[in-house]
């Protein structure tokens, strides 16, 4: 039977096929468990075959929420996710997940349907230039101009989209493409000689950075995603406990290294720890694996890490010395160098004085708030979260204080737990890219954290979850604003809350019911709890509807133009 | 501001100058010139850039960032070697029966030819350094310049790289 399976395939693969099915062909020989997508006039070739072939296709309710879910289910299942939009209007709604994708390297494969290839160029119904459009915010991108090349070019698309640093790789496919037939040969291999990605760090740069640690006094770690596109948590921790060297966090590398361990000293950066920001400040070495020094880490760079050498391992070279002069470039995947780091057993550091320093601060300086009688506090609800889900849920975000909130209080223990919207800080991510992060991981406990106005920007994905019967937690920190946007307006002007104020919200209990869709709302910490436990509890999708203390803001902070050892909100 | 020069190779698929001007804008990097053309290999074309940037750190991401693109197969940043730095401008200048043999004088010594002569008009063709072109221009600008077509640079390293490139780049900038 199974040999019989195997000479079935073979035949298949040197079919002549027509364009939509070397594309289903194609997807099956990936492996790819899951498509996210939305039909239209361009991509119906396409569907037509979609239709018996055993993909599993997820109808989201906007082609936005397609790629959200995309970028969720490959943040997760460490695959790449797949998209299919139309053409014009199709394509442009997944300009921002592109972006998002772009932002955050993570690895998509994206197909719009295009015109047909004879009016192209004519302004013909549903046209956009979709490759125009798209080029600065994918990693590459394909037009299909001869049927002949579609094999050749998706299989290029997800080496590209995989491999070296990841990122979104499109296909625009004109309309005649998915019908025109050639023969269809998937075996071949990729040849692109402008596209070679460096994985094997250079020896003697890894020999400077092991000097370079033996001779250091203060010494710290910068962990970013990349350690966990490299899945290198293992290697992290290994050679930190090696080192004895502390680590921080970027916001999106949280889980590369366990929040309970001694040595872990918090995230960096605007909303970041004290520790971390000031051992950032005051360290002489500063080994940034992963990380890209975005602005929201640094702060200002005339104060960022001015005691420090820098080395900075990366797999994109462009990244190294880009925002920071660095001493030792090592460009590599995290995972192969810090394995070789770790074979060097280079000298330990003596960083007694060190660690007893950064644990004072620890102790003085801890992330705070005030907890009142009656009132729900944000960071409160976040805690309890991770309190009843054991800090294990997989919690997906939009961006602002609620996002904030969860990175400074969901304490993560474990590698690709999260999933948030780092760089380009997209609202009406979180949701959809829970639903794509419940299908890569069908047992976990999935648990989207999102604010009022987020929530509001994606929200039809609802009927998605509830076809699916994904039972993904739905919080809504609910505080009746853009809290982000207003918490600076109050602290940067004057408390003129020009449009960030919500009072009038739609009751979310209620919508969510219309969706068919359990939900509950609570307003103190009390509701809170037996909320939270009822809806853990529960096997099936649930919204909860949080009226958080409505003027909370987010501290620590560094202000714009501001070192990160200028934080503001540190003690009361 | 200093000026570079970068040359690099790329696959000739559609779309491809695009990309590289894209990522200029995106990265607001500022072109003063680009020149394309086919190589010796086919499909493969050749881009030559002069760039404006602030400092030495924006010169090294201009290559890296271009070295990223997928199609762009070989960049380097040729400012600092021994080089050949040419361009091609075409000068339509306003001529009388009195200012045209003075004209023929003017351009010999920049080994410069008249490709097109009319009642009114001469137009000269010349070859070199932009230097050498920006100076014929100045020398021809009195009679009165009607049209001028310029290149932009294309550039090559020298076959044989010797001590002299220091002068070279200083002249360059």
């Amino acid at each position: 039977m199974a040999a019989n399976m195997k000479v079935k395939e073979r035949v298949v693969k040197k079919q002549t096929l027509c364009g939509a099915l070397m594309l289903i062909e194609a997807l099956k020989a990936e492996n790819v468990k899951v498509i996210f997508g939305y039909p239209g006039g361009a991509v119906l070739p396409i569907y037509d075959k979609l239709y018996e072939s055993g993909v599993f296709h997820v109808l989201t309710r906007h082609e936005q929420g397609a790629i959200h879910a995309a970028e969720g289910y490959a943040r997760i299942s460490g695959k790449p996710g797949v998209v299919i939009a139309t053409s014009g209007p199709g394509a442009t709604n997944i300009v921002t997940g592109l972006t998002d994708a772009m932002m955050d390297s993570i690895p998509l494969v994206v197909f719009t349907g295009q015109v047909a290839s004879s009016v192209i160029g004519s302004d013909a119904f549903q046209e956009a230039d979709v490759l125009g459009i798209t080029m600065p915010i994918t990693k590459h991108s394909y037009q299909v101009r001869d049927v002949h090349e579609l094999p050749k070019i998706i299989k290029e698309a997800f080496h590209i989209a995989t491999t070296g640093r990841p990122g979104p790789v499109l296909i625009d496919i004109p309309k005649d493409m998915s019908v025109a037939e050639a023969e269809f040969d998937y075996e071949q291999e990729v040849l692109l000689p402008g596209y070679q990605p460096t994985t094997k760090p250079n020896h003697l740069q890894i020999r400077k950075l092991v000097e370079a640690v033996s001779q250091a006094k203060r010494p710290v770690i910068l962990a970013g995603a990349g350690v966990l596109h490299a899945n290198a948590h293992e290697q992290l921790k290994q050679y930190a406990e090696q080192q004895h060297i502390p680590v921080i966090h970027t916001l999106l590398g949280l889980g590369g290294f366990p929040a309970d361990h001694p040595l872990f000293l918090g995230m960096a950066g605007m909303h970041g720890t004290y520790t971390a920001n000031m051992a950032l400040y005051e360290c002489d070495l500063l080994i940034n694996i992963g990380a890209r020094f975005d602005d929201r880490v640094t702060g200002n760079l005339a104060h960022f890490a001015p005691k420090a050498t820098v080395a900075h391992i990366d797999i994109d070279p462009a990244e190294i010395g880009k925002n920071v002069p660095t001493k030792i470039p090592i460009v590599g995947d995290a995972k192969e160098a810090l394995i070789q780091l770790i074979e060097q057993n280079g000298k330990r550091p003596d960083v007694s004085e060190w660690l007893n320093k950064l644990n004072e601060w620890k102790r003085e300086y801890p992330l705070m708030y005030k907890r009142e009688p009656g009132v729900l506090k944000p960071q409160r609800l976040i805690e309890m979260i991770h309190e009843y889900t054991n800090g294990e849920a997989v919690v997906t975000t939009d961006v602002g204080q609620h996002q904030m909130w969860v990175a400074q209080y969901y304490k993560f223990k474990q590698p690709h737990r999260w999933v948030t919207s780092g760089g380009l800080g997209t609202m009406g991510f979180g949701l959809p890219a829970a639903i794509g992060a419940q299908l890569a991981q069908p047992e976990a406990t999935v648990v989207s954290i999102v604010g009022d106005g987020g929530f509001q920007m994606t929200l039809q994905e609802l009927s998605v979850i509830q076809e699916l019967n994904l039972p993904i937690k739905i919080v809504i920190v609910n505080n009746q604003a853009l809290g982000m946007v207003r918490q600076w307006q109050e602290i940067f002007y004057e408390k003129r809350y020009s449009h960030s104020l919500i009072p009038n919200q739609p009751d979310f209990v209620r919508l969510a019911e219309a969706y068919g869709i359990k939900a509950m709302r609570a307003t103190t910490e009390e509701e809170a709890e037996y909320v939270l436990k009822e809806a853990l509890a529960t096997n099936a999708p649930v919204l909860l509807d949080f009226h958080v203390h409505p003027g909370e803001n987010v501290y620590p902070m560094v202000a714009p133009g501001k070192g990160l050892h200028e934080m503001v909100g540190v003690k009361w | 501001m200093v000026k570079r020069i970068i040359t690099m190779t790329v696959n000739n698929r559609p779309g491809v100058l695009n990309r590289i001007t894209g990522l200029f804008t995106k990265r607001h990097y500022n072109i003063e010139s680009i020149t394309v053309g086919h190589t010796e290999s086919e499909g493969i074309s050749r881009m030559t850039f002069v760039v404006n940037v602030d400092d030495e750190r924006i010169a090294e991401q201009i290559t890296k960032q271009l070295n990223k693109q997928i199609d762009v197969l070989k960049v380097v940043d040729i400012t600092d070697q021994a080089i050949i730095v040419r361009e091609l401008a075409l000068i339509k200048v306003a001529v009388t029966p009195a200012t045209r043999g003075e004209i023929y004088t003017l351009i010999e010594p920049f080994r410069a030819a008249i490709v097109d002569v009319a009642r009114d008009s001469l137009v000269v063709q010349v070859t070199g350094e932009p230097e050498k072109i920006d100076a014929l221009i100045d020398l021809l600008k009195p009679y009165g310049l009607k049209e001028v077509a310029r290149t932009g640079t294309t550039a090559f390293p020298r076959g044989s790289q010797r001590a002299s490139s220091t002068n070279k780049s200083l002249f360059i900038i």
